[in-house]
């Protein structure tokens, strides 16, 4: 039972400027509506630590593997499936890049061999990412399984490797030049924020003006229409879980710095925040719809939320609960919401 | 016992009452009903008698199917009164009309695939008392009842999921009898029978008649309401535009009375050309679907391809559209011999294709007109980096949408299923034509396009063929594709049986020739 | 004609043929391994500790079969164990008592997904997501992780009614109850519609609303049911004993021929798909090799099971139909 009208196309303007921008795009609104009020409820409620610059710059590192890991579970959202898989792709990824640079290198290692043991552990930890999402997108694609019982297959089987492989334990201690890409500053801004900012912007454009992401879109509202249409959908499809792993393995890479350790069963209460962020941020889990923006902006308010919580001395059980229960939230605002730009288009024809 | 023979004598928007002045069996009178701004039914009255076969006829949009809902009860009308077996009822609820005995049966049947032809039948026995033992034995006997009243033979112990189509529509007018129907109301139902299904479901209705059940079809196609209507009421944009005996027309007079529009009757003049074919096939087999097809078509010319149901036509529309591969036989584009192994391969060589089924195949309806306009074209709008190119595809849309095939819309931002079928259908030709085809593969172009948007759809057709493009017509309505090619092939069992020439041929020898 | 007459009939029970042929299979290989596996003390012991997953299995199959999924039933089995446990330790009773409890409290926590699912007419893999959450986070911030560890005497008691072991039973009824009301009841009968054609069920007059509250708050009453059984089996209550078990059964449901689609899937399917994963476990067990394998192993038989369904329904597909895309 999907909204029957495009959650992304502009609903015609109207008189005063709120109304209008709410109409515009009530998704982007809505949230930024949200941003602010988070922002003066917290700061009314602790004030000197919430809006402190130390928060914000806590902030700011703490968001970006979420933010990745969010654009991970997005596009096979967009494609009309499912990646549950993705915390452990994440996991599985750092892991091995973690074994590789803790075996190869230690603190009195030569520059050129630390260099040399990244490079390697990089690659081996892209490589392992894109086999686990060419081996989804295969089978997702050609067999036509289910992606939901393919990622709870993968997840299954990953975590499984991880668990078997380190008994369950830490991999940890890297050199600087890790570390730096998930604690560094660069003229000042948080190198983390900066990549997933990068990779936001990326994944935005290609979404929206490459023949890859239109055709991602396409499928998600219909596959076999647009198959008819001349589109490799099959191929497309394993593009999506193949680009879903790459962006698993970047937030693999920004996780283990700012950890400076890898661990199997790392950030797995992430999983629902990223289909929360999805959802809130309007992309439609029916496949079809979505803008990186609003995702975005869903972000910064789950983040502040979070934040918040935390500085308000919130139990971690208590905010997971609260998690849980604004996806239910999120999901009857964007019925609430399809149902509402329904009838604009309607008085407007 | 009323026997529907005591037919009106009315036309126009009289209320109808039998010779003898009864009440007739279900009367709708004075319904009214807006939806928002638009006004779906105005001051409509439709009446049917007991045991009769009416058809309740219009083009897309005319409010049929809402006066339907009406008499089901799912819409409440604004004004008017829905009146069963004398009994006014001014807000008639759907669990009221289908204990009078309203059963509607809907396009897709609405049967449980996963479950047996007895239980689909005899599901009802399910509903009415969730929590008691489900009685096999009882339901299979009343299945069998109902079999043997239509005097048809289902298997019962099969999975409906299985079983062709109109086995199916079978099974659905057997669960609607098994539901103590007095009125069977059927939605297009021989949109995807051959003809010989459609003798078969026509005689069910005629058993359906002598067991004093009426029937109502609601239908836009002329040949079912011809064939098995005893009557039939006209509607036009939310009006009765009048109720006629169907013995007492034909169907141009009924297409004219649908449409407003007089009939196109005429034909094209022979084709010639000195040209070299743009499509060539020869001996083209694919086994159990066709075998030996060789045919051509040359750059301008309309080949019109016709023949049932199941005679192969989708099947070697697809071959030559690269999404079925042949097992034997030869495809020339242009003189060059090819070989596709996906429909990409076939759209680069000039082949497009307007499939069938435009609401699932042709359209991804809840995205724009936009991206649906573009998509098969994608590839060829990149610039820079490989990303689309803005103001080349804002071009192509233009051009395409707005001035070549006018598409009435204010912005090609909308999503495509809010437009019309009509305009929809034109959505889909100028995807197609972005891509620059050579041949034009139309299948069944004007199903789901109202009578008089067709005429709009074939003025674009002929078009495109003085333009230069070979277009291959395939269509199961003889008179269409006897009006709109140059020359016709006939196919059956996945052979062509024969080529006929429009000038020289009437269509019943053409029906005689897809169905002998 | 096509020749396709009963081809899911008999696909299915082809499917099922295999999972059970598959089953002997394995059963002969491992016991070749290693002799101890097929002694009796080690397939009661194996009987007797996947009773838990068999009884959530019974539940999860009949959402399934709706046309849903249910993520959030070992989380719902881990609250009700709580709530029930709590009870009888301030409260006493007896297992009438108990199960009482748990049926309440279970189908409740069930009911609320149906809910859910109906009024926000949301996809059912997201709200079970999100319901698990919620249910096993409250969890965990009102119990701080606290296990349960005196339980009345009668509850830990090792019953065996005609000398079956309690779990084994109980397990043993709820799957006798749940092919019963999925074959014999009309309840159970419109599910399989539901699963089959959701327009469909509607159109019929199908109580939508009611059926999505009977087939999620079974699979809420089967957890909690469960939930009690781990708790008398390992005589403490442990708030995240059971979560992560949720894939296994899945696992298990699935490979016993239910489809994520809905519509289809058999009691017998979903027994054989539990004995084929525990026998698989079990042996990987007296092998020696670490259970912490059992994650990849079940994912892998995810993967295979799924994978040779749809290969087999797509080369069938193309014999039927005759090809085309």
């Amino acid at each position: 039972m999907s909204p029957e009208v495009a959650t992304t196309a502009p609903a015609p303007a109207k008189r005063s400027s709120f109304s209008e921008l709410l109409a515009r795009d009530p998704t982007v609104t809505l949230l930024g509506a949200f941003i602010v009020l988070a922002v003066i409820g917290f700061g009314a409620l602790a004030p000197e630590r919430f809006l402190s610059g130390e928060t914000l710059r806590a902030m700011a590192f703490q968001m970006p593997e979420l933010g990745i890991l969010a654009l991970a579970m997005m596009i096979p959202l967009m494609s009309g499936g499912l990646n549950l898989a993705i915390i452990a792709t994440a996991n599985l990824s750092a892991l091995v890049m973690a074994a590789i640079l803790t075996r190869m290198i230690g603190p009195e290692s030569p520059a050129h061999v630390m260099a040399g043991a990244i490079a390697l552990a990089l690659g081996t930890g892209l490589v392992t990412a894109l086999v686990v999402g060419l081996i989804t997108g295969v089978i997702v694609a050609f067999l036509g399984v289910h992606p939901i019982l393919v990622t709870l297959g993968t997840m299954t089987a990953i975590k499984g490797i991880a668990v078997y492989a380190t008994s369950g334990g830490v991999i940890g201690g890297f050199p600087p030049a890790i570390l730096f890409l998930g604690n560094g500053t660069l003229l000042g801004f948080p190198v983390p924020m900066m990549i997933f900012i990068l990779c936001a912007i990326l994944i935005a454009v290609i979404m929206n003006h490459a023949p890859f992401g239109v055709s991602v879109r396409m499928i998600g509202s219909n596959e076999k229409a647009t198959r008819y249409s001349g589109v490799a959908t099959e191929w497309m499809l394993v593009g999506v879980y193949i680009l879903s792993s790459l962006l698993c393995w970047v937030a693999a890479v920004v996780m283990m710095a700012r950890f400076n350790s890898a661990r199997a069963g790392y950030a797995e209460s992430y999983l629902l925040i990223t289909i929360l962020a999805a959802v809130l941020g309007g992309i439609d889990p029916n496949g079809g719809f979505g803008k990186v923006l609003g995702l975005f902006l869903s972000l910064i308010l789950l983040q502040m939320i979070s934040t918040g919580f935390n500085l308000l001395g919130f139990s971690p059980h208590l905010t997971q609960a609260i998690w849980g229960a604004t996806m239910i939230l999120a999901i009857g605002i964007s019925l609430v919401r399809d149902k509402w730009i329904a009838r604009l288009w309607l008085k407007s024809t | 016992m009323t026997d529907g023979s005591n037919s009106p004598q009315q036309q126009g928007n009289g209320t109808p009452t039998t010779a003898k002045g009864e009440a007739p069996f279900i009367e709708m009178r004075g319904i009214s009903k807006r939806f928002g701004g638009v006004r779906a039914l105005q001051d409509v009255n439709l009446s049917i008698h007991a045991a009769e076969i009416h058809s309740l006829a219009g083009e897309n949009g005319c409010g049929k199917s809402t006066l339907i809902k009406v008499l089901s009860g799912i819409h409440m009308p604004d004004e008017g009164q829905v009146i069963l077996e004398g009994k006014a009822h001014n807000h008639l609820t759907p669990d009221a009309s289908q204990r009078f005995g309203v059963q509607i049966i809907y396009q897709d049947l609405s049967l449980f695939p996963n479950l047996t032809v007895a239980e689909n039948i005899s599901f009802r026995h399910h509903v009415e008392t969730p929590v008691r033992l489900a009685n096999r034995n009882v339901m299979r006997k009343q299945a069998q009842a109902v079999m043997d009243r239509l005097k048809v033979s289902l298997p019962l112990d099969e999975l409906v999921g299985t079983l062709p189509i109109a086995t199916r529509q079978l099974v659905a007018i057997c669960r609607a009898l098994a539901a103590d129907a007095r009125l069977v109301v059927m939605d297009e139902p021989t949109a995807s029978l051959s003809h010989q299904e459609v003798e078969g479901l026509l005689a069910v209705v005629h058993e359906l008649k002598r067991q004093k059940i009426a029937s109502l079809f609601v239908s836009h196609r002329l040949d079912e309401v011809m064939d098995i209507a005893e009557r039939v009421t006209v509607m036009r944009d939310g009006r009765n535009f009048g109720t006629y005996p169907v013995s007492e027309l034909d169907r141009r007079r009924l297409g004219e009375l649908i449409t407003g529009h007089v009939f196109d009757s005429s034909v094209k003049p022979p084709f010639s050309s000195e040209a070299a074919p743009a499509l060539e096939v020869r001996d083209l087999s694919c086994t159990g679907q066709y075998t030996g097809i060789s045919f051509e078509v040359r750059p301008g010319e309309i080949l019109g391809l016709t023949g049932r149901m199941g005679s192969g036509r989708t099947e070697l529309a697809l071959s030559l559209f690269g999404m079925n591969p042949p097992d034997s036989g030869e495809i020339r584009v242009n003189g060059k011999s090819v070989q596709f192994h996906n429909n990409r391969e076939a759209i680069r060589q000039g082949i497009a294709y307007v499939s069938e089924d435009r609401l699932s195949l042709g359209l991804v309806m809840p995205q724009t007109i936009a991206d649906n306009t573009v998509i098969s074209v994608l590839n060829r709008l990149t610039g820079r980096l490989g990303l689309i190119d803005g103001a080349r595809r804002a071009q192509t849309i233009e051009h395409w949408i707005f001035k070549e095939l006018r598409v009435k819309t204010k912005t090609a931002d909308r999503p495509v299923q809010q437009l019309s079928g009509g305009n929809q259908q034109r959505v889909v030709l100028a995807k197609w034509l972005a891509t620059d085809p050579r041949v034009l593969i139309l299948d069944s172009p004007t199903v789901g396009v109202d009578i008089g948007a067709k005429a709009g759809i074939f003025q674009v057709v002929d078009a495109l063929a003085a333009r230069g493009l070979a277009i291959l017509l395939i269509s199961d309505e003889a008179d269409e594709v006897l009006h709109q090619s140059h020359r016709i092939l006939v196919m059956r069992s996945g052979k062509i049986v024969g080529a006929y020439d429009p000038n020289r041929t009437t269509e019943n020898q053409l029906r005689e020739a897809i169905y002998a | 004609m096509p020749n396709d007459t009963s081809f899911l009939k008999r696909a299915f029970r082809r499917h099922e043929i295999q999972i059970a042929a598959i089953v002997v299979l394995m059963a002969i290989f491992f016991s070749a391994l290693s002799p101890g596996f097929l002694s009796v003390s080690n397939l009661t012991t194996l009987l007797e500790s996947y009773s838990v997953m068999a009884i959530m299995a019974a539940g999860l199959l009949v959402v399934l079969i709706s046309g849903g999924i249910d993520i959030s039933f070992a989380a719902i089995a881990a609250v009700t164990q709580y709530l029930v446990a709590t009870i009888l330790v301030q409260m006493g009773g007896n297992w009438l008592v108990a199960f009482a409890l748990a049926v309440i409290f279970g189908g409740l926590l069930g009911a609320v997904n149906a809910l859910l699912i109906y009024y926000l007419q949301a996809l059912s893999v997201i709200v079970t997501i999100s319901t698990m959450t919620f249910y096993f986070a409250i969890l965990m911030f009102v119990t701080d992780g606290e296990s349960i560890y005196d339980l009345p005497d009668w509850f830990t008691a090792t019953i065996a009614p005609l000398g079956i072991p309690f779990p084994v039973a109980v397990a043993a009824f709820v799957l006798i109850i749940t092919a019963f009301v999925l074959n014999r009841l009309s309840i159970g009968r419109q599910i399989y519609g539901l699963g089959g054609n959701l327009e469909g069920a509607k159109r019929m007059g199908c109580n939508i609303l009611g059926l999505q509250c009977f087939v999620y708050g079974y699979s809420g009453v089967t957890a909690g049911i469960a939930g009690l059984v781990q708790a008398h089996r390992v005589e403490e209550v442990v708030p995240n004993a059971l979560i992560g078990r949720e894939l296994d059964v899945l696992a298990a449901v699935v490979l016993g021929g239910a489809s994520l689609q809905g519509g289809i899937g058999t009691v017998t399917g979903a027994i054989l798909g539990i004995v084929l994963l525990a026998i698989v476990q079990n042996g990987l067990t007296l092998l020696g090799v670490s259970s912490y394998s059992f994650g990849f192993v079940t994912g892998i038989i995810i993967l295979a099971s799924v994978s040779a369904t749809a290969i087999a329904a797509k080369r069938q597909q193309k014999r039927t139909i005759g090809n085309v895309a």
